[in-house]
């Protein structure tokens, strides 16, 4: 298997496990996530779909196990660790802009303190980020007056700025107003149609079908299917999927 | 009243020492504070375990006592030199203690979303603290902050009472009981002294937390 060794995959989780308190919400977890695939991790609220998320980059420590990105193991804290992430742009459910900051410093902040760019570099990138999101005209304002789907979009730009190999996306678009998500999941389907390694925890069916080239069923902390997604969404094989798909596509 | 009038040029000097005394003890603690804040978020246990041990002595222990400790334990293990700064380390130690239960409740405040999406963008501990937690942290740390700082200037009067010699509380010191002034009066015009420092410091912590407020 020279070319495995030649190409590791961009993610590759063995054996994770992960307690909160007595609760066992990630099982035995094992991934491979090859360069360039986008993933859609689906499964109902508490299945540990976020937490897997969050996993990747160490957001949540793993109690056992080991997560590899790009043959990597991830570090515990420190340098290795901080360097590691800047290679992995996260977005949240909730955006978590630095409210203190214009969007166009919050986009510029990763490249000049941990990339040491200069700040006119930085700026040059972030302005081209924000314009290819669509608001490089909100660039001088703060995030608190911006719409949701809006900052959403600038955390997006905030995340590529850092030019990673992975992005990752925890229920990027559950926050926003139902007028807001088209918006944010185009942005994402960009990204996807450009190749990026995504993995995205998501219930968003148009964003499944147009852009992701995999599913991951999750339910009660277990990976239940693994599949592709039509084959998932005409014909999904276990019971708890089943149950699942007719509760989200009812309405 | 006379007693004032006449001493005024005594006042005067013990004013500009009690001042001193405040602006040592203001930067040093807010410095050692905010260190000592940081050591306690950290995730290095043992700066954790420095932060939560500093808090436990010194805030819990009354300053007559730390200031004992220093004028007279710190030249027992072989730290000599003037009575002043003795005195201005015991109020440091003392005050940093507040000031860093302080910057700890502002940290608290900020959203652990800011920290997380600071750690996800690859910043370390110290820049995701000094870039991100700290600058919104300003906001509600400075209440409280004034609290303490008013606080601390009170609590030089008992540095003073120490023999650091010529502050405001001394100076009422020396003229009721060496002068045999009556004390009533000498003691209005060191009241008054500190007023003169305490109120305009409130006002400009008032000025300060809108200025930050706004700056959003």
């Amino acid at each position: 298997m020279s070319t495995a060794e030649a190409a590791p995959p961009m993610i590759r989780a063995s054996a994770v496990n992960k307690h909160f308190g007595d609760l066992h919400v990630l099982k035995d977890i094992n991934i491979e996530v090859p360069r360039g695939q986008v993933v859609i991790v689906l499964g109902p609220s508490g299945s540990g779909k976020s937490t897997l998320c969050r996993a990747i980059n160490r957001l949540e420590p793993i109690d056992s196990g080991e997560i590899a990105i790009d043959g990597k193991p991830l570090p515990a804290e420190g340098k290795a660790l901080a360097a590691l992430r800047a290679d992995v742009g996260m977005v949240f459910q909730q955006f978590n802009l630095f409210a203190h900051k214009t969007i166009l410093d919050n986009v510029t902040l990763g490249p000049v303190k941990v990339r040491k760019q200069s700040q006119a570099d930085a700026r040059k990138t972030a302005m081209e980020l924000l314009e290819r999101v669509g608001i490089a005209n909100q660039a001088a304002k703060y995030p608190a007056q911006l719409s949701g789907g809006q900052q959403q979009r600038a955390a997006i730009a905030r995340a590529l700025a850092m030019k990673p190999k992975v992005m990752l996306f925890d229920e990027p678009t559950s926050a926003l107003d139902p007028e807001m998500v088209q918006e944010v999941l185009d942005t994402m389907i960009g990204l996807a149609d450009e190749g990026m390694t995504m993995v995205v925890v998501s219930h968003e069916m148009g964003f499944a079908r147009r852009a992701a080239h995999r599913v991951l069923f999750m339910s009660d902390g277990e990976i239940v299917e693994d599949a592709d997604p039509d084959e998932f969404f005409t014909a999904p094989k276990s019971e708890r999927a089943k149950d699942f798909l007719s509760k989200i596509l009812t309405h | 009243m006379n007693v004032i009038i006449e001493n005024f040029p005594l006042y005067v000097d013990g004013l500009l020492r009690t001042l001193q005394i405040c602006a040592y003890g203001f930067v040093g603690s807010l410095v050692l504070g905010t260190i000592l804040g940081a050591f306690r978020v950290s995730p290095v246990a043992p700066l954790r375990w420095v932060g939560t041990a500093w808090v436990t002595v010194f805030r819990n222990c009354p300053l007559t006592i730390v200031l004992f400790f220093c004028a007279f334990g710190l030249p027992e293990v072989g730290i000599n030199g003037l009575y002043f700064w003795f005195g201005v380390t015991g109020l440091v130690l003392y005050t940093s203690a507040f000031v860093c239960e302080a910057v700890r409740s502002g940290i608290n405040s900020v959203s652990p979303g800011q920290a997380e999406a600071a750690r996800a963008v690859g910043l370390n501990f110290g820049q995701s603290l000094s870039s991100v937690i700290m600058p919104q942290a300003v906001r509600t740390v400075i209440p409280p902050l004034g609290s303490v700082i008013i606080a601390m200037i009170k609590n030089s009067a008992i540095v003073g009472a120490f023999g650091v010699g010529g502050d405001l509380f001394a100076v009422g010191q020396g003229l009721a009981s060496a002068q045999g002034k009556a004390a009533l009066p000498v003691l209005t015009g060191v009241a008054l002294g500190y007023l003169v420092i305490t109120i305009p410091g409130g006002l400009l912590l008032g000025i300060l937390e809108r200025k930050v407020a706004i700056a959003r």
